[in-house]
């Protein structure tokens, strides 16, 4: 094992580069795809039934086939018929339409709506009816009913499973190092063509990838115990 | 705008299509090897011996905090190597190379196995107790108490955990085109480059893989219906 290229500044910024580059894959997408998540059950629950078809449909696509897949299906497949549309170079959108980080958010983005929205979905129908029906006859509105009640509760029924999609939304990064996004892979590729080192820079960013799982997981779990409405006996409600 | 006639999908449906046979046989092979791992890791995770808990809950632990990719791809290279160090510790003569198919597989196998062995470990902590010492009481072998009791009654606390691990795992199966293995993906990124017509032949791919994992779901649901002949109905 030789890990003297540590000492070296440039591959040290490589890595650091990557870290950042990997967390902000993990928190944009995460909370992007949380919103997506959400929508996605609602319009299966209470939706108009177009959408909800619309929505069940998304699902099951993006939950029945590889998300490396996806990502070049978005990047190669739908990236490359983008320039056919007239005057999109000109818009200002087009830098970030060009970029693959783009392409790894809007994957991981959708990817978790997906996931995340049958969790949400499965909680928000497991809320007892009557704490519904008590909400509207308060007199709340549809909106207020959501997420003053309805949500909230939800969220707390499904926390350790949201738990466990954030970490495999973090495991799901490193696949932007195949559209040669720099990651934390990505880093340590560049590393290993520049050292000729095969081992090293890969079991280093294991380690680093188990840390950040342990801290996640321990972060999550502080996020459930401190969560409003939990019993405090027995850890998880219900 | 491509359009179907020359976007090369007829000439390429031949290689996709023994691309996904190799995808459906790699996948597989694998679940049955990780479930022999599962049931191997969840068997010392609740053994009496410290060091056979501690061997498996290292497994495990490192399995699942590392990306599968991260992992495919050390594992993959490092496997030719331990191979190789192996037979030479054997003092077998010259080196072997291990076909890119076992490779994958052994590595794929490992992987979902450490997700396997944490749903068998739950599903066999769910069988009451009483049922175990009951078969202890009939002087039951510990391989008849396997096969008579535990096996049937964690079968179907286990199967869900058991489904979503194949269909985790028929998709996993392209993550080893990152290391060059020619399956359905790696295919379908060859004829997309050669023909320039990404979006049909990804879109295809996708079709393809939907239609493994929505035949696995029927598939997975008569399976539940089978071994949960005998318990009352829901």
């Amino acid at each position: 094992m030789d890990y003297a290229w540590l000492t070296n500044p440039v591959y040290l910024e490589y890595l650091w580069e990557g870290f950042i580059n990997t967390m902000i894959l993990l928190v944009v997408s995460g909370v992007l795809g949380f919103a997506l998540a959400i929508t996605l059950a609602l319009s299966q629950i209470s939706g108009p039934r177009p959408l909800a078809w619309l929505a069940r449909g998304i699902t099951t696509v993006v939950r029945g086939t590889p998300l490396l897949l996806q990502l070049f299906f978005f990047y190669d497949g739908v990236g490359r018929l983008l320039p056919q549309i007239e005057g999109i170079r000109e818009m200002w959108i087009w830098p970030i339409l060009r970029d693959p980080f783009f392409y790894g958010i809007l994957t991981f983005t959708v990817s978790v709506g997906a996931y995340a929205g049958e969790v949400i979905r499965g909680a928000m129908l497991s809320v007892p009816r009557g704490e519904l029906e008590a909400a509207r006859a308060f007199g709340m509105s549809r909106f207020k009913i959501l997420y003053r009640i309805w949500l909230p509760h939800a969220i707390q029924i499904c926390l350790p499973t949201l738990t466990g999609e954030i970490i495999l939304l973090l495991k799901s990064v490193p696949l932007v190092s195949t559209i040669a996004v720099m990651d934390l892979l990505q880093a340590a590729n560049i590393v290993r063509d520049e050292t000729f080192l095969v081992y090293e820079p890969l079991l280093l960013i294991a380690g680093i990838y188990i840390a950040m799982t342990m801290v996640l997981t321990l972060g999550m779990r502080a996020v459930e115990r401190n969560f409003p409405g939990v019993r405090p006996a027995g850890g998880t409600a219900r | 705008m491509e359009t179907f006639g020359s976007s090369g999908l007829l000439e390429w449906t031949g290689p996709i299509l023994s691309g996904a046979l190799v995808t459906i046989q790699m996948a597989i092979a694998a679940y049955l090897i990780g479930l022999v791992l599962g049931l191997l890791g969840a068997t010392a995770k609740l053994s009496g011996s410290r060091a056979l808990k501690g061997l498996a809950t290292g497994y495990t632990t490192i399995v699942r905090a590392v990306p599968e990719l991260l992992l495919i791809i050390i594992l993959y290279y490092s496997g030719q190597q331990a191979l190789n160090a192996l037979l030479q510790w054997l003092e077998v003569e010259g080196t072997y190379d291990i076909s890119g198919f076992a490779a994958a597989i052994a590595v794929l196998a490992v992987v979902e196995g450490a997700y396997l062995t944490e749903i068998f470990r739950g599903a066999i902590l769910a069988i009451p107790r009483g049922h175990i010492e009951a078969a202890d009481a009939f002087g039951m072998t510990r391989r008849q108490r396997f096969r008579r009791i535990i096996l049937p009654e964690m079968l179907p606390n286990a199967l869900s955990g058991m489904s979503n691990i194949w269909l985790i795992l028929v998709k996993d199966t392209a993550l080893v085109s990152v290391v060059g293995f020619q399956e359905l993906f790696f295919t379908t990124q060859q004829a997309a480059a050669s023909t320039r017509s990404y979006f049909i032949f990804y879109a295809a791919a996708g079709v393809i893989y939907l239609l493994m994992t929505m035949t696995s779901n029927v598939f997975f649901n008569r399976v539940e219906r089978r071994v949960r002949r005998g318990q009352p109905g829901v």
